[in-house]
């Protein structure tokens, strides 16, 4: 076993019902590296990300995070993963301070380090005002804020820049951008700015892996083939 | 015919053969009820129906554990088929049993007894198993919930008649009691081969539901591999397994 | 149990800061109150007619809380939030069943003397700890069995409709077993002691109910 590979996919099938979402996708990752994954719509990206997180068990294949197969060690991989996915995962009922200690609390992370992550999204200033009352931008970083919380080894990130302006784009870099020096895999609808970061890219068409391989390597046609 | 279902054939044969051997037994050999007439013969019909299906039910949570523990689909398709066969007996086995009660006890419902009024609490608890499964769209997910809830519902049907029974203060005499020997030998032997012969209709009956949900399954997957995935129109949403 | 707590104490903050559910139960219960005075036309009730309208109004108002027990877990994400968390999914079951509990006995601490000052008999105080000790285990079976099926229905298109359907069926021998143990002990002038008969009946569903929903939950969380 590979210990620097942090993701290793071989044969990855999941299906929903008789569709076939994802069709056996292979692929590693190691430590350290971006992997941008690419694709339309029900291509099967967030289908692949839940897989990831857990959340969602492969129905064929093998999946190895960090060595450990899934789903049967999923639980020693749950808390080294960071999912910022569509949903904030955020109770909009509770205020954002509330909300990480919470997840601080689920996570057994230190109280401190809710301040800290504050501090890093610069939501101190409204961090006690409940969630509901927030702009979709604020509800974002604090989605950022939740997902590096307990200091994932490895993030998933579903769009991450979504709804957020390009100061608050700053702001985050360092948390889930390359400067992390966190493994991530990243989807996008932008390619072009996906690829600028990523040392592997993953062309998901109709669930099949149509590119698996180094940015460089993904010439015109196929990258307009994963978006026709 | 596919993997999960076999010797349909001998089956059938079986149970039609006991089916009829029972029938003719009820008809011509067990004796009429000095008091009830030709009426009281119902009993050989509804008590095998309603004991079947109680079975079926607690069949069906037994699959259901064999789902979970699994993850093999062919578990909930058996669950899913006891528990309908089982919804389809018991609803024969009320109505028969309440034309029988009429002609007995010259009631179509008595409260007084616990058979009968747990035998509806089963009932109303089972009717809610095929809303549940099809307002579970996921597939994967509607099997797992429909097993979780066929493990607990099975469980449910012991205890809710101990629980019924004590209720009730005052237990109506048996006529019939099958165990205190007061069946005559005749109808002894009667009612056990009609028991005998619903069980193995049930049997029959589940395994063509079985054979015909899973034909429909793989043609499905056949028609998709030969014709490619868009050539076969998704299912609706659908409360049997798919 | 750290981890129930600390879901049980966030479902707390949230009822206190939204108060969606209890004063709902509360208005629902004493509306049935008045309900039963005009549908069965009596000024005080007792016996087995107290304690049936009594056990059939805790109910209904429970099944609110059953409901509404999981909405936010489905619809803020609560649920992902959890499964991605390092935690014991038995957790989740635990949280939610004590939430519910305290929720049927916040309802009762107002629905209780609402009863008593509307259609009680009078002099009921020497019975009331057995009646308190009745309503304790059956509020215990209702938030056991109302977690698991309020866990079913939440994933369900049609929830408002499954909850109800299917949990009423399963709480029937609840039900039976509060309403036949409390009616001996709502009669003018009746003895402390509850019927031990309907509180083994009500203590053993209690349980048994409770280790298959232990052992079934964490079905029902896996996607």
């Amino acid at each position: 076993m590979d210990d620097t590979n942090v993701i290793e996919l071989e044969g990855l099938t999941r299906h929903f019902g008789e569709r076939t979402v994802l069709r056996e996708v292979s692929l590693r990752l190691a430590r350290g590296q971006t992997l941008a994954v690419l694709g339309r719509n029900g291509a099967g990206k967030s289908t692949l990300l839940r897989i990831l997180a857990t959340l969602l068990r492969p129905h064929a294949g093998t999946v190895r995070l960090f060595g450990e197969p899934l789903p049967r060690e999923g639980w020693k991989v749950r808390g080294r993963v960071g999912l910022l996915g569509h949903e904030p995962l955020l109770y909009r009922d509770l205020t954002g301070r509330e909300n990480l200690v919470y997840h601080a609390r689920l996570h057994r992370v230190q109280p401190e380090r809710v301040q800290e992550v504050l501090l890093a999204v610069g939501m101190q200033e409204r961090a006690d005002d409940p969630v509901r009352a927030l702009s979709r931008g604020m509800v974002q970083r604090l989605t950022v804020a939740r997902a590096v919380l307990h200091r994932p080894e490895l993030l998933l990130l579903d769009e991450p820049r979504s709804n957020l302006d390009p100061a608050a784009e700053e702001l985050v870099e360092p948390l889930i951008g390359r400067a992390s020096g966190v493994t991530r895999v990243l989807t996008s609808h932008d390619p072009s700015a996906a690829l600028a970061e990523a040392a592997l890219v993953l062309g998901l068409s109709g669930g099949r892996a149509v590119y698996v391989g180094p940015p460089a390597g993904l010439d015109e046609a196929t990258l307009g083939s994963l978006y026709r | 015919m596919t993997t999960h279902v076999r010797h349909l054939l001998g089956l059938t044969i079986a149970t039609a053969v006991t089916v009829t051997a029972a029938l003719v037994l009820v008809f011509f050999y067990a004796p009429l009820d000095a008091n009830q007439g030709f009426v009281q013969k119902i009993f050989y019909i509804h008590v095998p129906l309603a004991i079947v299906s109680l079975v079926g039910y607690c069949l069906g949570g037994v699959f259901g554990i064999g789902y979970l523990r699994t993850g093999k689909r062919v578990w909930d398709m058996r669950s899913y088929c006891a528990i309908h066969m089982s919804l389809i007996f018991s609803v024969g086995g009320i109505i028969a049993g309440s034309i029988w009660a009429k002609a007995s006890w010259g009631h179509w419902w008595l409260w007084s007894e616990p058979t009968l009024v747990s035998y509806l609490i089963v009932i109303l608890l089972f009717c809610t198993y095929q809303p549940l499964r099809f307002s579970i769209e996921d597939p994967e997910r509607q099997a797992r919930y429909a097993a979780v809830f066929a493990v607990v519902a099975g469980a449910f049907v012991p205890i809710n008649f101990i629980v019924v029974r004590l209720s009730v203060a005052y237990v109506h005499p048996r006529i019939l009691n099958l165990q205190g020997g007061a069946l005559p030998g005749s109808m002894k032997l009667t009612f056990y081969l009609s028991l005998l012969g619903v069980a193995l209709l049930f049997a029959t009956l589940m395994k063509y539901e079985m054979a015909s949900k899973e034909m429909r399954i793989e043609t499905r997957r056949l028609r998709r591999a030969l014709l490619g995935e868009d050539a076969v129109r998704p299912l609706g949403r659908t409360a049997s397994p798919s | 149990m750290r981890t129930a707590a600390t879901i049980l104490r966030k479902d707390l903050r949230v009822e206190l800061r939204t108060l969606e559910t209890v004063p709902s139960m509360w208005l629902l219960a004493i509306t049935t109150f008045v309900i039963f005075h005009f549908g069965l036309g009596r000024d005080t009730l007792r016996g087995q007619l107290a304690a049936g309208v009594l056990t059939v109004t805790l109910l209904f108002a429970g099944m609110l809380a059953i409901n509404r027990l999981f909405v936010a877990e489905r619809e803020q994400g609560g649920f992902d939030a959890f499964l991605l968390a390092p935690v014991d999914r038995t957790a989740m079951f635990f949280a939610k069943t004590g939430a519910l509990f305290l929720f049927l006995v916040a309802t009762e601490v107002v629905a209780l003397p609402a009863f008593a000052l509307l259609l009680a008999p009078p002099s009921l105080g020497s019975s009331l700890p057995a009646v308190l000790l009745f309503l304790a285990l059956a509020d215990l079976g209702v938030a056991v069995i109302g977690t698991f099926v309020s866990a079913i229905a939440v994933h369900t298109r049609a929830r408002d409709l499954i909850g109800p359907i299917l949990g009423l069926p399963l709480l029937l021998p609840a039900l039976i077993a509060t309403a036949r143990g409390l009616a001996p002990l709502l009669v003018p002038g009746a003895g402390g002691s509850p019927p031990a008969k309907w509180l083994a009946v009500l203590a053993l569903y209690d349980l048994v109910n409770a280790l298959l929903a232990v052992g079934l939950f964490d079905f029902l969380l896996e996607e």
